[in-house]
């Protein structure tokens, strides 16, 4: 199942999105300080830490969510501020109120809504999209449900079909994982990895150290400052992940996470 | 009531039409724009721009005075009324993002504080020499009695542009409303798009001051919008329907007040309103407090049959007394074992059990936990998978529970 990625094609050379020197807070309080992070082209990117380490407020600053202190993003070596057509992004589930009075199909177009202009229905080119989208996350049966009846697993694929929908060059997605069945992993990773071999550029904050090895290729490691960032088998180390997360991870099993597998992962 | 019949037909006169005409309409374009006000969850900001219109209607009246009119032309004084309710709107969004204050505390402070001055304001031109006979305090709960055709004139116009920009907007305000983050991230400016919504609830309030008074307005935006959710899980539906029991409430209560003259036109739409949200309450299908009562105790019957029909399959005692019941009212069992019709549907619900079991096998990805137990499976999976289904049954990897 996993891509042999020959790893020496992916060259943080040439950055899908490259952060330097962002920093945010919140009132007195510094959420992230001085990060910088050069995430390549067509490959995927995990970003770890801690809990309160500013992972989501990463994300948030660079599509602009956050307001920031101090920093700057630039998307394929471009300002961000005119390319956000270039990045789709998927923001936590819990961030909504599911109780909203939508469907699954609506969700979706809502990623065409930049397209199609202010006025004017959707055109049923439009419609057939969206369906595409959802079919990719194995949604199609269920485009006519209101949102609030889907199980947390279908919420996610709804979001990443929105996402899908944009069309984008890079994805930004926000614990894609957390709180999904079994099922909707394996369908979301797969999904990314389909995108990955069209050459677009997968970021998700991720909080499964144990996965980090199977699904990415690359990792920035950050706990408010930078601690680590580059290829998984020369960042995602035992020594890093000491530094990263501190007394809260157990050492034996920073070792069994950071040892590298002989044997292939399905 | 032969004046309710006249007044439902627009014949009791010609302010009485006229009445009915702008409640229909102030009903139409309040219950639209309020709907996003409602689904953004900023019901009470509206609330305190209603109040901070009053100081300006003060001001705008002493400044016509001043410059020599009789200071009581419409448009002066709902220029002032939305001068003063900006300001109050802007100070509401300033108070939070720069200071320690919550927005709750900003709203409160606000409504006080620009009502308490407005009501200071109407007590000053009270005693003005001008000011007796301006009626300024009809504003506070509306009034029907001097309504001249210009008043009309100024809701059918306002009430027509805020259903225009509703409809031009429907799209940034639905997605600023579900999902603000993601809003921003495909470049939508949700500052611009919040301060169109109130802007848009603000051309509502000023227009419906003279009839339904600023105090009450906030009832003309929220309640068509709470009452029209319950009737459709769509934000476009959500948004004509609040409109339709909008202007449903406005004609009512404009008929009504009009055939008891005692009556206050806006509080009794204001009252209109209420009833049709109550109705719906209790009424609505899927979401209705009769609906959801009747659906939980079918639900329940489902479970409890088939949970008891399977323990007598078994051999086993039922202990509880409600399968018990259940079981013997629906002539499913007697006390020396199940009946015929019993025997029978145990045999449906044994097929029923297996099918949802090699489901669960066949389909490994799917949550085949959504109502297992209480509908048949038919209605979950497609005739297809259905089919295949019923092949792994046949087939000799799967074991087949049965009773004798």
């Amino acid at each position: 199942m996993i891509n042999t990625t020959n790893t020496s094609e992916i060259t943080p050379s040439k950055p899908a999105l490259k952060i330097q020197g962002l920093t945010v807070s919140y009132g007195d309080k510094t959420a992230i300080f001085s990060v910088d992070a050069n995430f390549p082209t067509a490959s995927m990117s995990a970003i770890i830490g801690p809990n309160g380490a500013g992972k989501s407020t990463l994300l948030k600053a660079v599509i602009g969510v956050q307001p920031i202190l101090a920093g700057q993003v630039h998307i394929f070596d471009n300002p961000i501020k005119n390319n956000l057509q270039k990045i789709a992004y998927v923001p936590q589930r819990v961030s909504v109120d599911w109780d909203f009075p939508t469907n699954v199909i609506d969700v979706v177009q809502m990623g065409l809504y930049r397209q199609g202009g202010l006025l004017g229905r959707m055109k049923g080119e439009q419609t057939s999209i969206a369906m595409d989208c959802l079919d990719r996350v194995g949604m199609a049966d269920m485009w006519q449900q209101q949102i609030g009846q889907l199980s947390g697993g279908q919420q996610q694929r709804v979001f990443l079909a929105r996402a899908l929908a944009q069309d984008a060059e890079i994805y930004l997605l926000d614990e894609p994982f957390s709180g999904v069945d079994a099922a909707t992993e394996r369908a979301i990773i797969d999904v990314l990895k389909s995108l990955k071999s069209k050459n677009k550029s997968i970021i998700a904050v991720h909080h499964d150290l144990a996965t980090v090895r199977d699904y990415f290729d690359y990792v920035l490691m950050i706990n408010i400052k930078n601690i680590a960032e580059g290829l998984i088998d020369e960042t995602f180390t035992n020594e890093n992940l000491q530094s990263t997360y501190g007394g809260k991870l157990e050492l034996t099993h920073a070792e069994e996470l950071s040892a590298p597998r002989d044997r292939p992962t399905k | 009531m032969n004046t309710f019949v006249q007044a439902m037909l627009f014949q009791a006169g010609y302010n009485v039409a006229l009445v009915t005409v702008g409640a229909i309409l102030l009903g139409i374009a309040a219950g639209s724009a309020g709907t996003f006000l409602f689904l953004r969850k900023r019901a009470l900001v509206s609330d305190a721009i209603a109040h901070a219109t009053l100081p300006g209607i003060g001001v705008a009246f002493i400044i016509m005075i001043w410059l020599g009119g009789d200071g009581r032309s419409i448009l002066g004084l709902l220029c002032g009324s939305a001068i003063t309710a900006l300001i109050g709107l802007f100070i509401i969004e300033w108070i939070p993002r720069r200071t320690r204050l919550p927005e709750d505390a900003a709203i409160g402070s606000v409504l006080g504080v620009f009502f308490g001055a407005g009501i200071v304001l109407l007590t000053v031109i009270q005693t003005m020499s001008s000011g007796r006979q301006a009626g300024l305090e009809s504003f506070l709960l509306g009034s029907t009695a001097g309504m001249l055709f210009q008043d009309a004139i100024v809701i059918a116009i306002g009430g027509f542009f805020s259903i225009l920009g509703i409809w031009i907007a429907r799209r940034p305000l639905t997605i600023v409303s579900f999902d603000k983050d993601y809003a921003i991230s495909v470049g939508y400016d949700v500052r611009q798009i919040d301060l169109l919504m109130m802007g848009l609830v603000l051309g509502v309030t000023v227009i419906g001051m003279k009839l339904v008074g600023l105090i009450l307005i906030v009832a003309m935006l929220i309640i068509p919008a709470v009452t029209a959710r319950f009737w459709s899980n769509r934000t476009d539906e959500v948004v004509v329907i609040a409109g339709f029991l909008g202007g449903l409430s406005g004609y009512i209560g404009a008929v009504l007040s009009a055939s008891a003259p005692s009556l206050p036109t806006g509080p009794i739409i204001v009252m209109i309103a209420i009833v049709l949200f109550v109705l719906s309450l209790f009424l609505a299908p899927n979401s209705g407090v009769f609906s959801t009562f009747i659906e939980r105790r079918k639900t329940k019957s489902n479970i409890h049959r088939r949970q008891g029909l399977l323990t007598i399959a078994k051999g086993e005692n039922v202990v509880s007394s409600f399968t018990r019941k259940l079981l013997a009212n629906e002539g499913l069992s007697r006390s020396d074992g199940l009946t015929d019709k019993g025997k029978k549907l145990v045999t449906k619900i044994l097929i029923d059990e297996n099918r949802w079991i090699a489901a669960k096998e066949v389909y490994p990805d799917k949550d085949m936990n959504i109502n297992y137990g209480i509908k048949l499976i038919e209605e979950t999976l497609t005739k297809e998978e259905l089919l295949k289904v019923d092949q792994y049954i046949k087939s000799h990897k799967f074991k087949s529970i049965t009773y004798d």
